[in-house]
């Protein structure tokens, strides 16, 4: 695939199915500045149909990739195309990253109703890549009707996932934490469906206990899901994506599914805002004008906040 | 500001189950910068189809047991991707490097040196990391 190719014409090769040039449009979409931009605006006049995109989350060595693999299988098993951006840590010293999510998925990778894709965090905090909400879009303005997230492995507030899924698959293990773990903030409360993976470990019934009790004063805590599965065996799995239909088709009748897609928007425009911000800050702080105040506050001339304030007011003027 | 690091796709061809070669020299490459998507033991279309949705800069092949089954992984992958240089690894005899290498494919045999591959690698993909 060559690079010189204009975005508006990989766009359309990408829309009909060349899987070459969708590949090249997430790569854009991970490299991110004009061309992320421009890829953003096709991706939202394209009026592509809705994909149901599923978070899949959890501690690391949960089980993560091997169920989301065997979800794969069932996708594919009522013929749903389904995409996957699987989601792993870049190394916060020399930002290089191992992605192994593949490794358990190969066997469906060969499958033309299947696209995966792996990312490395690039130094986003939260359990996913910058790149993560761009990516989904350009997959759902490609026709794909499901899009399975998975998370890096994550401890116990890294719920980013859940302002960018319509919902929210949280995987544990037998033997997980105890009850106090269960009533801690923050993963425990995004979840709309919990998988107890490795259930043919010693604790499961101790697990769903601490489980079913942290989400019992839940608003609808009683009908969260808790199901146990052995992933690698592919045993419980149908379970789980009949789950995900039902959860996801009751939030879309109730209404949530269109309240938390608005607060999707809210989430990233947010994010895209900071993050424009951010690279701003960076360049004044490189230049003269962070040079200056720099100096001033070195000199005793300035404080901390009344330099900030000076290179925030410059921001504002530009 | 440095340009997006670039992704090797890791795959191992062949049956021989030796995967500590190939996980070595990921985490080279990683410590050098690098995006590394292990695919671990594939057959040829499953590395092509990984090359190509993963949008890889280059690909790196373990080569265990036949040099054929490689060779035709090699061919895919230049059928699928041509402008995508490979590079090779592994229990690779003389006569099959110098085969590979009539190929353009570089091989790095036993005794090959983490710091020889991971310039190789920056070579190839003209990409180093700040």
């Amino acid at each position: 695939m060559s690079t010189g190719t204009p975005l508006h014409v990989l766009f359309d090769r990408a829309r009909g199915g060349e899987r070459g040039a969708l590949a090249r449009l997430l790569s854009v979409a991970e490299a991110g500045g004009e061309d992320a931009a421009a890829l953003d605006s096709l991706c939202a006049a394209s009026a592509a149909p809705r994909a149901r995109t599923i978070g899949i989350t959890g501690a690391p060595g949960a089980g993560k990739s091997t169920l989301t693999a065997a979800l794969l299988g069932c996708a594919r098993r009522e013929s749903q195309p389904v995409a996957v951006l699987a989601i792993d840590p870049s190394s916060p010293l020399t930002g290089g990253a191992i992605l192994g999510d593949r490794v358990r998925m190969h066997h469906a990778a060969v499958d033309e109703g299947v696209f995966i894709r792996s990312l490395a965090s690039r130094g986003q905090q939260g359990g996913l890549a910058q790149a993560t909400s761009l990516g989904a879009r350009v997959l759902e303005a490609c026709g794909w009707p499901w899009i399975l997230l998975e998370t890096v492995g994550i401890g116990q507030v890294e719920v980013e996932i859940s302002g960018r899924a319509d919902l929210v698959v949280v995987v544990l293990n037998p033997g997980w934490g105890d009850e106090i773990q269960a009533n801690k903030a923050g993963l425990m409360e995004v979840a709309d469906i919990f998988v107890i993976n490795k259930a043919d470990r010693d604790g499961v019934a101790q697990t769903r206990r601490d489980i079913e009790g942290a989400i019992a004063a839940r608003p609808g805590g009683a009908e969260i899901p808790v199901i146990e599965t052995v992933a690698t065996r592919g045993e419980g799995v149908e379970g789980v994506w009949a789950a995900i239909a039902a959860r996801h088709a009751a939030l879309e009748a109730s209404g949530l599914l269109a309240t938390r897609r608005r607060g999707r928007i809210a989430a990233e425009l947010e994010s895209a805002v900071m993050s424009a911000l951010r690279r701003r800050v960076a360049v004044l702080l490189a230049g003269d004008a962070g040079l200056r105040e720099r100096a001033r506050i070195e000199a005793g001339a300035s404080g901390i906040h009344e330099g900030a304030r000076a290179l925030l007011d410059a921001i504002v003027r530009d | 500001m440095t340009s997006a690091p670039k992704r090797i796709l890791m795959a191992k061809t062949g049956l021989d189950g030796h995967w500590r070669g190939p996980t070595i020299v990921a985490r080279a490459l990683r410590d050098a910068g690098f995006e590394v998507i292990m695919v671990g033991m594939v057959t040829a279309d499953e590395v092509v189809r990984a090359a190509i949705d993963e949008d890889v800069d280059l690909v790196g092949l373990n080569i265990g047991g036949h040099v054929e089954v490689a060779e035709r992984a090699i061919a895919a992958i230049r059928a699928a991707r041509p402008e995508v240089p490979i590079f090779c690894g592994g229990v690779v005899p003389p006569w099959a490097k110098k085969r590979l290498e009539e190929k353009g494919v570089e091989v790095f045999p036993p005794g090959s040196q983490l710091p020889e591959i991971v310039e190789a690698a920056r070579r190839l993909t003209g990409w180093q990391a700040a």
